[in-house]
């Protein structure tokens, strides 16, 4: 048996607690800086984005050489960039994953809620950050690439490469956020990485089955245009016949918008 | 002070918050305790707006969690120790909570002195032990100097020292003026800790009384005998119209005070080896509590449920 105090069993003996922390409300710039500290202070953030940099750029500079000074008459100096991108997609699409899923995997979403329970702000400042971190890293890479091209090559060429840095960039960045509102969705890293794995190569290779069929040509036709691997090569290959990728671009952002209208939705009354 | 009222949560057809009633008090430590899913955790998952709840409502201050403006200055809580991102340094992860509610970096050093982890601050969450695992939990809910703290089973994984310090911990925080609200499953923690006692079994109130009261009403005193001459000293008390519990060589007399006892021993010349009084642990007392909620609910039929839960009686307005 232990001793308890006896304490009367109605109103409180203290009037309650006031700390001397000041009050302000919360908005998003706190957010922000929220997750601001989170993606930078995780390892798969440095490994993704090293991996993606390094694919990029290496595989750009190597690509750059042996496509043979001609190319670039039509063609940016960027144009190798391509072929990195094609693999380095797939770093950001994981690490845009990884930003959420990670969070509900291990249970830190609880933790997060409970600090902000304005659950779309968090989303919110995810998305922006993460896009942000993504956007800089890419078009920091495709940048190398083309000033690489440029100097090593020599400056021959009828082509402005600039707009193709902002619109690859753009491109795998809204892959990126694209991938992080399905693992916002889905909440596993693996389903979510799958999904985005379909989502890039399902149009790829569909189409080769599709053309059998008469009646689905027009699809087959629509899925060989707009994949992510054409979308790419439009970016830094087209020209006035094929278009540079302009439509493309504005698939991916009405299918990205439309999948964060999903997560915040989904999240909205979820229970975590 | 949180306000719960009429609050439910199921999952499919499993009910684990059934129609909880109740409200923790500033200035005092209160209490939550029941048995292993019993529903603690799935309430303050609700009074957190985690989990929405079925039906019923859940206030802190008088407002929902989401309209909180400041969280963390509202309410701290520690659900979970392994509630981090693994990959993150204690010093990283206390950062984004702090930030996330504009709170001083300052802050972050601050909790990290007080639950002791200031040497590791740097070194990844994932490499902690169960223990430092809760501290940082514990630092995560003390970030914001809130008015309530709120703490799903603390002293889980801690050793006896962490179990000292975060016992005079919570109390330090109620003598301040604030709301603290701890779950546990072990009675004999609470009785160190809570003033206040809220227990619950199978997601139903079963008691929200003070600890005094909730002793005073649940512990059986009883006087324990041993005797050589057990069939004479039977005989003795039957004529003197008592009755004992037999439990092995053990005797059990309830109702009735140990100087009675010794003193009709006495006048019958008859030997006793021990002759004490008793009180039924709180641990006892729990058990006995909750086992009939589990037993209630058992049996209960369709009818049965009409019935005001077990131990209603006891509530207090
Ligand atoms: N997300 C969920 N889905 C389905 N059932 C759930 C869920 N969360 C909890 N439950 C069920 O609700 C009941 C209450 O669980 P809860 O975790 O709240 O109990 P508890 O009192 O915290 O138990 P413990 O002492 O073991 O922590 C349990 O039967 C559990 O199985
Ligand atoms: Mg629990």
């Amino acid at each position: 048996m232990t001793t308890t105090q006896q304490i009367p069993d109605q109103a409180p003996r203290t009037p309650s607690y006031v700390s001397p922390i000041p009050i302000g409300r919360t908005h998003l710039g706190h957010a922000l800086a929220s997750e601001w500290t989170k993606i930078r202070s995780v390892r798969s953030t440095l490994w993704t984005l090293g991996v993606f940099l390094a694919l990029v750029v290496l595989i750009g500079c190597m690509m750059a050489g042996l496509v043979g000074a001609d190319t670039y008459l039509n063609t940016p100096y960027t144009m190798p960039a391509f072929f990195g991108l094609l693999l380095g997609q797939m770093c950001l699409v994981s690490l845009g994953v990884l930003v959420v899923s990670s969070e509900y995997g291990t249970g830190m979403i609880r933790t997060t809620f409970t600090a902000s329970p304005q659950r779309h702000r968090v989303l919110a400042a995810k998305i922006l950050v993460f896009f942000a971190v993504a956007f800089v890293t890419a078009a920091v890479a495709i940048a190398a690439v083309g000033l690489y091209a440029q100097l090593t090559v020599g400056a021959r060429t009828n082509v402005n490469w600039v707009p193709t840095v902002f619109k690859g960039a753009l491109y795998v960045s809204l892959l990126g956020v694209l991938a992080l509102a399905v693992g916002s969705m889905m909440r596993h890293s693996a389903g979510a990485i799958t999904t985005m794995l379909g989502v890039l190569l399902v149009p790829a290779i569909m189409p080769a089955f599709l053309l059998f069929n008469d009646g689905l040509v027009d699809i087959a036709q629509f899925m060989s245009d707009y994949n992510a691997i054409s979308a790419l090569s439009l970016i830094f290959e087209g020209d006035r016949s094929t278009g540079t990728g302009g439509p493309q671009i504005a698939l991916l952002a009405t299918l990205t918008v439309l999948a964060c209208a999903g997560a915040f939705a989904v999240q909205a009354n979820r229970d975590v | 002070m949180i306000s719960l009222e009429g609050l439910t949560k199921r999952y499919g057809e499993k009910v684990a918050v059934n129609n909880l009633t109740f409200e923790v008090r500033p200035g005092i430590v209160t209490g939550f305790l029941g048995p292993n899913g019993a529903g603690k955790s799935t309430t303050m998952r609700m009074i957190l707006g985690l989990d929405h709840p079925t039906s019923g409502d859940v206030r802190i201050e008088g407002r929902h969690y989401a309209e909180l403006r400041d969280p963390l200055k509202s309410i701290g809580a520690l659900l979970d120790a392994t509630a981090n991102h693994g990959g993150r340094s204690a010093y990283h992860h206390l950062l984004c909570l702090a930030q996330s509610n504009g709170l001083p970096e300052r802050r972050v050093h601050e909790v990290l002195d007080i639950v002791g982890l200031t040497a590791v601050a740097k070194k990844k969450a994932k490499g902690f032990s169960m223990g430092m695992g809760q501290r940082l939990g514990i630092a995560a809910a003390l970030l914001g100097d809130p008015r309530i703290l709120m703490f799903d089973e603390p002293v889980n994984g801690l050793d006896p020292e962490g179990i000292h310090w975060i016992r005079t911990l919570m109390q330090r925080l109620a003598s301040e003026g604030r709301t603290v609200f701890v779950s546990s499953h072990l009675m004999s923690e609470m009785a160190l800790t809570a003033e206040h006692l809220i227990v619950i079994g199978q997601g139903r109130l079963l008691s929200d009384l003070s600890m005094a009261d909730f002793i005073r009403q649940n512990s059986r005193s009883y006087v324990r005998v041993r005797t050589p001459e057990r069939e004479r000293f039977l005989d003795v008390l039957r004529s003197a119209g008592l009755t004992a519990m037999e439990t092995g060589d053990v005797l059990e007399l309830d109702g009735v005070a140990a100087e009675q006892i010794g003193e009709l021993a006495a006048r019958h010349g008859l030997v006793l080896h021990e002759l004490s009084p008793q009180q039924a642990s709180l641990e006892e007392a729990f058990m006995r509590l909750t086992a009939e909620s589990v037993e209630y609910h058992a049996h209960s039929g369709p009818a049965a449920d009409e019935q005001a839960p077990w131990g209603a009686g006891w509530k207090k307005g």
